[in-house]
């Protein structure tokens, strides 16, 4: 190898493993040299893994599978031999969608079922008297953001395309595009929602583990053939993210202030300390609510990639017609999450305590069956396939 | 470029400086529809009305995710293909990225007609870092430059020295101490300040 391995990043937290692994050493323990290159776009990210300036990336699961897959852009085979992150995104609304939302609410608020039934509501209440249709914001068209927000919004009997508005939208840009009224509510990642919250001019509607219980949100990702040509980079690059990660989870507080530096994520340590222990803000009055499924970094066994998330990722976009079912590309998709990686350098060390059974769930819709897509997909009324 | 007619080129730049350097050099190559946009809100609106054969976006700009997007899902424009698709050329895709810069080519714009343009952009943003580069190197020595005189009129009043003496002293004490006389003349205002 010459020179140090470049990898990119974006300032979320749930880049933390991999920036702890650098900032406190453990990569370097394992014999690599890293620059971590802070990056303001995934089509960047995307762009500089592809061509080579990156050697591997904190990239957006799903864009990893369209990469893999050729969907939307350039085909570059990309493998995944870690998981950065479980969950750890939130659904955060204007204060007045979110008194409309309230006011229409026949049952739990943290309920999805009846947010999305009463956002129904709310969306046919602005269509009867010819008000714009909603706006909402997520980071990229392959994001998890977007495939949580549809999955919602849909079962409550929204169409996506064609009730609402959906935009993307940089994640630093949310806050004061709620209170431009340029959009109405956003799914991003951590800390952007509690920064709207602490800024007063939103409220968090739903972490989105009520929505998906375990949905696989960012990966540490390489490409396949770079993969091939050097595994013992890779191993090291396993292990050394493998004990940031465990680091994280220990120490929430250290953690925040490694990620608090200007060219990591450049927040206060205090917002990042709330989401690593899953105990947010929700609302400007100060209402917190926590969450034992806030985000996973290391815990449950959340970083070993797991070929099935791959295939829900997969099968949702199929659902909002980026791409059509195939056999061949769903092999393709679940390929692209190499558990065989992570355990190849991990070994059993690498396994943490399992999650529950049935926690790979949805709060709406059948049981998720990778060897049947398309019978799952039929059991959703609104949808645009391909 | 014969008698083809000139392809519109839509320039996407948070550095209005860089922005007008690069629409006078596709100019000057002969383009004469270029157009700057600057205005994030209605981006898809302006491209849609302008109508352009290329986009040309600084890759620092956080907007290009959104761009993206709208391209995917609008049937307001005609869908341009990111430059990287076709990877036919990756000297010239790598020098683009080295140098900052992406474009977005609407299909049906041929191969040979995108390179002189690309080539342009890429050489506008080098010489636009190397400006800012100077411009920079410029601040500091100005900046350097003063932290010297206000060191030298320390040095001329607590030790009774002429300019020359003072300045001698600082570079040789620079010289002696294998560093630059802008650090020596720091620490004699640093110090200075310690001991008011």
């Amino acid at each position: 190898m010459s020179g140090p391995l470049e990898i990119g990043f974006i300032p979320l937290v749930d880049a933390a493993s991999l920036i702890v692994a650098v900032d406190k050493g453990f990569a370097a323990e394992e014999g690599l040299e890293v620059n971590l290159v802070r990056e303001v776009s995934w089509s960047n990210v995307r762009d500089k893994l592809n061509i080579g300036l990156f050697d591997a990336a904190h990239l957006l699961a799903p864009v990893a599978i369209a990469s893999s897959l050729g969907i939307g852009h350039v085909r570059v085979p990309i493998a995944a031999p870690f998981n950065l992150g479980i969950n750890g995104n939130a659904i955060t609304v204007s204060p007045s969608l979110h008194a409309a939302i309230l006011g229409e609410i026949d049952g739990d608020r943290y309920d999805p079922m009846a947010t999305a039934r009463a956002l129904a509501r709310v969306v046919a209440a602005r269509r009867k008297r010819d008000a714009e249709p909603l706006t909402f914001a997520m980071t990229f068209p392959f994001s998890t953001h977007n495939y949580q927000l549809r999955f919602w919004m849909a079962v409550g009997g929204i169409n996506p395309d064609e009730d609402v508005r959906m935009v993307v939208l940089p994640p630093p840009f949310m806050a004061d595009s709620l209170v431009g009224g340029q959009v109405d509510a956003f799914c991003v990642g951590a800390p952007w929602n509690s920064i709207a919250v602490d800024r007063g001019v939103g409220h968090i509607l739903h972490f989105v583990s009520d929505i998906l219980v375990r949905a696989a949100e960012k990966v540490l990702a390489v490409r396949q053939s770079w993969s091939e040509r050097n595994p013992e980079i890779v191993a090291a690059l396993v292990q050394a993210t493998a004990r940031g990660a465990a680091f994280v989870e220990e120490n929430h507080e250290e953690t925040a202030h490694v990620l608090a530096r200007p060219d990591r994520v450049g927040v206060e340590p205090d917002i990042i300390r709330r989401t690593l222990d899953g105990h947010l803000k929700i609302s400007p009055d100060g209402s917190m609510r926590q969450s034992g499924r806030y985000l996973l970094v290391g815990r449950e066994d959340a970083a070993r990639p797991d070929p099935v998330q791959a295939a829900w990722l997969y099968a949702q976009m199929a659902r909002w017609g980026q791409t059509s079912l195939s056999k061949d590309a769903l092999r393709t998709a679940m390929a692209t999450f190499r558990p065989d990686l992570y355990d190849a350098a991990l070994g059993k060390g690498g396994r943490t305590a399992p999650p529950a059974p049935g926690a790979f769930a949805a709060f709406a819709g059948p049981a998720f069956d990778p060897e049947d897509i398309s019978g799952y997909l039929a059991s959703f009324d609104v949808a645009k396939r391909a | 470029m014969g008698a083809e007619q000139s392809p519109k080129i839509v320039i996407i730049d948070e550095s209005p400086i860089r922005a007008a350097i690069l629409e006078e050099g596709l100019r000057e190559a002969g383009y004469t529809e270029v157009v700057q946009v600057n205005e994030m809100q209605s981006l898809l609106a302006r491209i849609s009305s302008l109508d352009p054969d290329i986009i040309v976006i600084d890759l620092e700009n956080p907007s290009r995710d959104s761009l993206e997007q709208m391209f995917q899902v609008s049937r307001a424009v005609r869908r341009p293909i990111a430059m990287f698709v076709d990877q036919s050329d990756s000297a010239m895709i790598q020098a683009s990225v080295d140098a900052g810069v992406s474009a977005y080519i609407v299909d049906g714009l041929k191969k040979e007609r995108i390179k002189p343009i690309l080539d342009l952009c890429v050489s506008r943003f080098n010489a636009f870092a190397r400006l800012q580069d100077e411009l920079d190197r410029t601040k500091n020595a100005l900046e350097e430059r003063k932290v010297i005189d206000r060191a030298k009129g320390i040095l001329m009043k607590l030790k009774g020295l002429t300019e020359e003496e003072a300045y001698v002293l600082m570079r040789s004490t620079a010289m002696r101490e294998k560093k630059k006389i802008g650090e020596i003349a720091q620490s004699i205002l640093t110090a200075s300040e310690l001991l008011k």
